[in-house]
């Protein structure tokens, strides 16, 4: 069983319920149910992982049973249960990408980020998981970053470092100016 | 040089935007289909030009189109099948970046000819930025009057929508898709009934492949005659194959149907031949879901004929020495491949994105990783091999959905093949930790088929 | 009257209603032919098709038209057609497949029998003793899960479950609030209430009832017994929440649970009330009946099996033999 705690009070923004409503309006009358995938992802986009309270909320949008909510959330891989890194790198690691070097690319991430698969690093910035594939095989190796799902593909050793200074920077950047 | 219907303008600059697709003869077939075509004209020309589907099982396109039941009062659906998560397959995922309009202008003439009013292009969920450049495109088609009310002046209305996906293989399969679709999670539904009769929302429903969609629209016009010319046999027209793996250039080509799979390897205007001038393995034509053939059985037929790209030279021989055109996702291996451990990789896929609602397929995708994990980590037996394919037996033809004989065949197939790379790996564990077993016999000429003598 | 059709199951033929599965009319039948079915439940609507036990052979499709089916389906969810022949225990290939969805049913299935409540009148110990091989070739670590309580009524142990998903039909159909469901996907799925809610509903126990294996028990079962020693009692109240018709289980004198009634499929004849099934545990809170006929299937009543292949049945049953007269002499010629 899943045990989530949170407390928080949740209230979605003025934006969101539009956007929540602009969806709504694609499906037949009684179907409100369709858009419960894009708005778990437009949920997902904006906290950063869908927590059990969040779930709960959805459900009470769409007046679903908070069940079917946990139900579907489970069953596909995109929604993150816990949060994630701020930035998740998604390595493909199924058999085309693996003929070229997608199991080396993955070790190399596992050893620069010193986290484990699906662990998050200490400052927050990042985690990284193996996915299945990405339908960019001749492209490959790959990676994409959730919740952008910004995508980076012939990947070598050298662009993933690249990649990771260049999140870091930016993440230090922007922090710069809020100050 | 092959003739191009679908990538002919893939590198024109801008293509991607309605301006430039329309300048380059762009939605002549919606003015053809509406204005001048019955929606029976459209199935009708769909069905001659002998259109298969791209999304792997073949199923003609416009007979398919034709079994859409039409009762009154009820709405009929089409959904375009984004989904492309077959490893090995990234054709769609290409088309929708460069050229999304051709979907687009697909869409509607399909549409059209089943008399749709809504229709959803479902697109796998990681495909964000494709989502997000389907729905710019969609916008600007709508500006123009090809989407929506009237569409034209014909009286035709339209609404076409993206719906993004959550990350689930088996949402390609089509009752999983629709589930998906409502909401719920993938779950293949038990046929029958079958789409065609009670699909989306329990209405009459297509499901078609990006590129079945896309190729309607070179086939309206030109003419079902003119895309019939092309290709082999009853594999008609053209198709896009995803090369990957070990060749000098991976990425999509649109082939004509029937071109030498050794010339689809090595002749540079395709693959340019094996990267790093290694030499050829092994092959997984149609994504991972199809038999893996060895060098030797890709290339030629066991009667010492070339191997064709088509569906049924490809199959040709069946289980026993062939494969299939599958989705196009065509897979190289090179000398320095290993099988199990790729056989492996692939078992892995499939017990993860197994959806879990029927036993052989939960229980077997399963029990299949394990063994082969061990077999690929040094501590398999010999009994091992047979065990896989007797659980492959048991997954295969047992299911609810296809997806139980997508996970059996690659299993199968591989040690069917390569077994005495799965017995070297038993019986020198060691050595096969810290080196592969490499091309060994696979890619030697096929022995003369002996001819038995008739009594 | 609606239109009625033949179909012919293992050699012996019936007229049914038209859009009759195959399972139902095999189970008109009666006897050795009946598919076994885990996930079907004739009582749950949408129910079948996922645990592929009843899988069976249709070798001609219909008068109209007689071509066989390419694959084995799923009887409890196809319909029969006029002329439809099909074989179940007469098909080697069907026997062999059944024989190995009970062994991908028993892989991860904890096989704690000795301790199970269930016990006795689970569907899948009777399946693998009448299909399932006797050493298993599985050879890794089984899947577990920690047993939870679904308030203060029910436990679930999901270990033990096949994900037949009867359980949810029934909150969906019975209840008005479901809590729990399926998590997870693949081999992960879980039956679970994500965050621990208790199913507290007038109708929740009947999971109990339609659960074919010791997924979800009853807490309030006293002095945890093996069924086979305790005497199963028909019973009746006047209830205003259900039928009110209920098996008591004594042991002596004391009621040690309430189930429904399970007619010769296993299925229960009527769902009953939370009330009936947790809080009426005095037999005087009840109008005896007589004691329960078990179904001869059940271990309860035979205690042992034989295991069985087409043959053997096909050999001890005379309709069955009258009607596999071709079958009989094909597989017995070698003895
Ligand atoms: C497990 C599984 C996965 C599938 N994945 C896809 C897919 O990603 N894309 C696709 O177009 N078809 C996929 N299919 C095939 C579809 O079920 C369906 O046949 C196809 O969308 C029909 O379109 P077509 O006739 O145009 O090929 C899949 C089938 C199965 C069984
Ligand atoms: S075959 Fe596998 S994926 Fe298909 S329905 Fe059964 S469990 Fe689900
Ligand atoms: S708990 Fe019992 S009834 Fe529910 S799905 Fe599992 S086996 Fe079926
Ligand atoms: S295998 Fe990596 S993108 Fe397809
Ligand atoms: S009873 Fe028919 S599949 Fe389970």
């Amino acid at each position: 069983m899943l045990k989530i705690s949170e407390t928080d009070e949740i209230i979605f923004t003025p934006e969101l319920l539009v956007k929540f409503n602009e969806i709504l309006l694609r499906y037949p009358e009684d179907r409100q149910k369709s858009a419960l995938l894009p708005i778990l992802h437009l949920v997902q986009a904006e906290y950063g992982w869908v927590s059990s309270p969040l779930m709960d909320k959805v459900a009470d949008f769409l007046q679903l049973k908070p069940i079917e909510v946990y139900e579907v959330a489970t069953f596909y891989s995109m929604f993150f249960l816990k949060p994630p890194g701020k930035y998740m790198l998604e390595v493909c690691r199924t058999g085309p990408c693996c003929l070229i070097g997608a199991e080396t690319i993955m070790k190399h991430i596992e050893e620069r980020l010193n986290v484990k698969e699906g662990e998050v690093t200490a400052d927050g910035l990042f985690s990284w998981r193996g996915v299945e594939c990405l339908a960019a095989c001749g492209m490959g190796p790959v990676l994409q970053i959730a919740p952008e799902y910004t995508f980076y593909e012939n990947l070598t050793a050298a662009s993933v470092d690249e990649l990771i200074d260049r999140l870091r920077l930016t993440t230090a950047e922007k922090a710069q100016i809020i100050i | 040089m092959g003739r191009k219907l679908l990538l002919e303008n893939i590198n024109v600059p801008g293509i991607n935007t309605f301006e430039v697709y329309r300048k380059h003869g762009g939605y002549r077939a919606v003015e053809k289909a509406l204005k001048t075509m019955s929606t029976e004209d459209v199935v009708e020309e769909v069905k001659k030009s002998g259109l298969r589907g791209r999304g792997g099982a073949g199923f003609p396109t416009g007979m398919k189109w034709s079994f859409l039941a039409k009762p009154e009062g009820k709405p009929r659906y089409l959904v375009c099948n984004a989904d492309e998560s077959e490893p090995g397959t990234f054709k769609d995922r290409y088309l929708i970046t460069h050229i999304p309009h051709l979907l687009i202008e697909g869409m509607i003439v399909a549409s059209y000819a089943l008399g749709a009013k809504t229709s959803y292009i479902y697109v796998r969920g990681e495909m964000m930025p494709q989502i997000r450049i389907l729905e710019r495109a969609i916008a600007e088609a709508k500006a123009e009057g090809f989407l929506g009310k009237n569409i034209l002046g014909t009286g035709y209305d339209l609404e076409l929508y993206v719906q993004p996906g959550g990350g689930a293989y088996i949402c390609g399969e089509e009752t999983a898709l629709i589930e998906s679709l409502e909401g719920k999670r993938g779950n293949p539904r038990i046929k029958p009934p079958f789409p065609a009769i009670s699909g989306l929302y329990n209405c009459p429903t297509v499901v078609n492949n990006v590129e079945s969609i896309a190729a309607v629209v070179p086939i309206i016009n030109d003419g079902a005659d003119e895309y019939a010319k092309l290709g082999i046999g009853r594999s008609t027209g053209t198709k896009l194959i995803s090369a990957s793996g070990n060749i000098k250039n991976p990425g999509v080509y649109e082939i004509e149907l029937g071109v030498p799979v050794e010339e689809f390897i090595y002749s540079d205007e395709y693959c340019g031949g094996m990267a790093n001038g290694k030499r050829l393995k092994a092959v997984v034509a149609g994504g991972s879901s199809v038999p893996i053939l060895p060098a030797n059985l890709i290339l030629k037929l066991t009667t010492g004929e070339n191997r064709l790209m088509s569906y049924e030279s490809l199959a040709e021989g069946a289980f026993a020495s062939g494969t299939m055109l599958g989705s196009g996702g065509f897979v190289v291996f090179d000398e320095d491949q290993c099988i199990v451990r790729n056989t492996w990789n692939f078992a892995r896929f499939y017990h993860h994105e197994s959806c879990g609602q029927c036993s052989p397929c939960r229980e077997g995708t399963g029990w299949m990783e394990k063994v082969l994990h061990r077999l690929e980590y040094g501590h398999g037996k010999l009994s091992d091999l047979d065990l896989l394919v007797d659980v492959a037996k048991k997954i295969e033809g047992n299911t609810i959905c296809p997806l139980g004989d997508a996970a059996a065949w690659p299993v199968a197939s591989a040690i069917r093949h390569f077994r005495d790379e799965f017995e070297w790996h038993v019986s020198h564990a060691e050595e096969a930790m810290g080196r592969n077993y490499g091309l060994a016999h696979y890619a030697d000429p096929l022995p003369k088929a002996e001819t038995v003598a008739a009594n | 009257m609606s239109e009625r059709v033949k179909v012919t199951i293992d050699g012996i033929s019936i007229e049914v209603d038209a859009g009759t599965t195959i399972l139902n009319a095999a189970r008109l039948i009666g006897g050795d032919i009946v598919p076994p079915a885990m996930c079907y439940y004739s009582k749950l609507e949408g129910s079948g098709g996922k645990c592929r036990t009843c899988l069976v052979k249709v070798s001609k499709g219909s008068d109209k038209d007689p071509r066989p089916m390419p694959k084995l389906i799923a009887s409890c969810r196809t319909g029969v057609m006029d002329g439809m022949e099909v074989q179940n225990i007469t098909s080697p290939e069907v026997m062999e497949a059944r024989k190995g969805i009970v062994e991908m049913l028993l892989i991860n299935h904890p096989l704690d029998c000795p301790i199970c409540d269930q016990a006795g009148e689970c569907k899948l110990q009777d399946l693998s003793y009448e299909h399932g091989s006797e050493a298993t070739r599985y050879e890794f670590e089984r899947r577990t899960f920690d047993k939870i309580d679904i308030g203060d009524k029910i436990q679930l142990h999901m270990t033990r479950c096949i994900l037949c998903y009867r359980c949810v039909y029934v909150a969906d159909q019975l209840t008005d609030q479901r809590e729990h469901g399926i998590l997870g996907r693949g081999d992960a799925a879980e039956i679970s209430t994500y965050i621990e809610k208790a199913i507290d509903n007038d109708f929740s126990g009947n999971v109990i009832d339609v659960c074919p294996v010791g997924a979800l028990t009853d807490k309030t079962f006293r002095f945890k017994n093996r069924v086979w020693f305790t005497k199963p009692v028909d019973a009746h109240c006047d209830c205003d929440k259900c039928s009110g018709k209920v098996t008591l289980w004594y042991k002596g004198e004391e009621v040690l649970r309430v189930t429904a009634r399970k007619d010769v499929n296993g299925e229960v004849e009527s769902f009953i009330c939370n009330t009936c099934r947790f809080e009426r545990k005095n037999t005087s809170e009840w109008t005896i009946e007589g004691p329960r006929k078990i179904s001869h299937h059940s271990v309860i009543s035979s205690n042992h099996y034989e295991l069985l292949d087409p043959p053997a049945v096909i050999r001890k049953n005379p309709a069955l033999k009258e009607a596999n007269i071709e079958e009989f002499e094909r597989v017995t010629r070698h003895y």
